[in-house]
């Protein structure tokens, strides 16, 4: 009988429930890593400059700016910012600020 | 029903690599072990097998392949020696700590340098802390016999790692010997289907293996790969009892020579076995109470049991054909008397360096071990710890 593989990536899995050899069996699970704590610098949104111009979402590199079914860009997803600074450099109306975490 | 035949330690081996009909087989050559995927080549040329044969461009190559077919649900095996298992090296931490099943038939030689191309331990006791299960054999019917094991160990669900089949260069992989040997269907059903519980291939239930594992998963992973090795003590001895039922021989973590009322014993591995029991019986036929220790499985180290073994003994020692550079003693004699420690402290433990780089070892050299062993006994006076015979002082 084979023994079915028990997903075990959550940050407080222990020993006993991890995976053999770190084996991954379900796609998507990067999400489960919260990069968000590497951050030291961290970026604001300052809405009333945002012009929805969409310049900033596709630079990030850890896809931390959320846009919604509207197809506007909504608040960080801070917990898998890395802090980079890279939409702040994009921005083109400096409408993100980067400020200590 | 089995068959008696004439092998070298290769070809015995070679043998159970074609009775076992491994899904892929990488390799590279490197004396002593060439042999071994020369002879199991000619039964892939000759349609004797189905094996995926991968005639790579190194060790390192090998074992990576090895990697991959496992990983990809292969049964999958190879051989090297000496320095190439040290170009293995790096991918052999990887097999192990990615819980893959590979089979190595480990030939034992030197490892350079100055260069050499005989016997000794010092290529797989360099690997010894690699998360690798190691077996040793004394002869060619033990590496035959521990190589259709291996299968079966490292496949076990509880353990899933790695495992060397160590058997002497020359001594062992060249000098042909008696042997019995399985008929092919007996292994064939021994070993069973290689089923793992993920692997690449497996359409229906796509895996990664093999991904970055940072701070936070990293020590759960190696916790779990301890594990492993601690289970595989029960999972050898369940294969070893199957196995014993099958053929009739008989084995365990270790081999207890005359130890029963042993006063003074002598911890050995592989091929020096088979010289130093010659010893005993003749001490024991002199009325000198002698006994011989042989380690079967040395990864994971049998603690308990070895105490259990010498817990009565006065003097022993061990003799490890490798030395550790470490100004203290060979590897042997650190995970004997690191077992001995505070479970057994009164045995006086004493260590011989020998036969590096192929030495030839003697009767009469074991022979001035066991005298010296009487002496510690009866005086209760150790002297030197760290000693070498056979070489010229
Ligand atoms: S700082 Fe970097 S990681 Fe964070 S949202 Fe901006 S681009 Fe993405
Ligand atoms: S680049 Fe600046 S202005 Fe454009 S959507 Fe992003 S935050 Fe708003």
């Amino acid at each position: 009988m084979r023994r079915k593989l028990k997903l075990s990536l959550d940050s407080d899995v222990t020993w006993k429930e991890i995976s053999p050899g770190g084996v991954i069996s379900e796609a998507g699970n990067a999400e489960k890593f919260k990069t968000g704590d590497w951050r030291s610098i961290r970026p604001v949104w300052i809405v009333e400059k945002c012009t929805q111009c969409m310049l900033c979402f596709p630079v990030c590199p850890d896809s931390s700016i959320p846009v919604d079914a509207e197809g506007k860009r909504t608040e960080f997803d801070f917990d898998h910012c890395k802090g980079c600074g890279v939409c702040a450099q994009v921005c083109p109306f400096d409408a993100i600020e980067m400020t200590e975490n | 029903m089995a068959k008696r035949d004439r092998l070298s330690g290769n070809e015995a081996v070679a043998v159970a690599m074609r009775q076992i009909n491994p899904d892929v087989v990488a390799a590279f050559p490197i004396t002593p072990s060439t042999e071994v995927p020369q002879y199991f080549a000619s039964f892939v040329a000759d349609g004797k097998v189905d094996t995926e044969f991968i005639p790579v461009e190194s060790e390192h190559s090998a074992m990576s392949a090895c990697i991959g077919a496992q990983a990809a649900g292969a049964r999958t095996i190879t051989a090297t020696s000496a320095n190439g298992l040290a170009l293995m090296w790096e991918m052999l931490y990887i097999a192990a700590s990615s819980r893959l099943p590979v089979t190595l038939a480990a030939v034992n030689r030197a490892l350079s340098g100055p260069i050499n191309i005989n016997n000794d331990h010092s290529d797989t006791m360099g690997a010894r802390d690699s998360g690798w299960i190691q077996l040793y054999g004394e002869n060619n019917q033990e590496a035959y016999d521990n190589l259709i094991q291996a299968v079966k160990i490292g496949e076990h669900p509880d353990v899933m790692l790695p495992v060397m089949d160590c058997y002497d260069g020359f001594i062992t992989s060249h000098a042909v010997e008696n042997i019995e040997l399985l008929e092919d269907d007996e292994v064939k059903a021994f070993v069973g289907e290689y089923n793992p519980d993920f692997y690449l291939n497996d359409r229906e239930n796509p895996i990664s293996v093999g991904p970055l594992d940072s701070v936070s998963h990293y020590f759960e992973h190696k916790r779990l790969q301890a594990e492993a090795m601690k289970n595989a003590k029960k999972v050898i001895l369940e294969v070893a009892a199957e196995f014993e039922k099958l053929t009739g021989r008989k084995y365990g973590l270790f081999e207890e020579y005359m130890m029963e009322d042993a006063e003074i014993a002598i911890v050995v591995i592989n091929s020096t076995a088979g010289t130093a029991k010659e010893v005993v019986k003749s001490l024991r036929a002199k009325g000198v109470k002698a006994g011989l220790i042989k380690i079967r499985v040395y990864r994971p180290f049998p603690v308990d049991e070895i105490v259990k073994a010498l817990k009565k003994v006065k003097a022993l020692a061990v003799l490890d054909k490798c030395d550790s550079f470490n100004a203290a003693g060979g590897p042997l004699f650190t995970d004997v008397t690191s077992a001995l420690y505070g479970r057994a402290d009164g045995i006086k433990v004493i260590n011989y360096i020998y036969g590096l780089g192929g030495r030839d070892v003697k009767t009469d050299d074991i022979e001035k071990v066991y005298e010296r062993l009487a002496d510690i006994a009866k005086t209760g006076s150790v002297g030197e710890i760290y000693n070498y015979f056979g070489v010229r002082e």
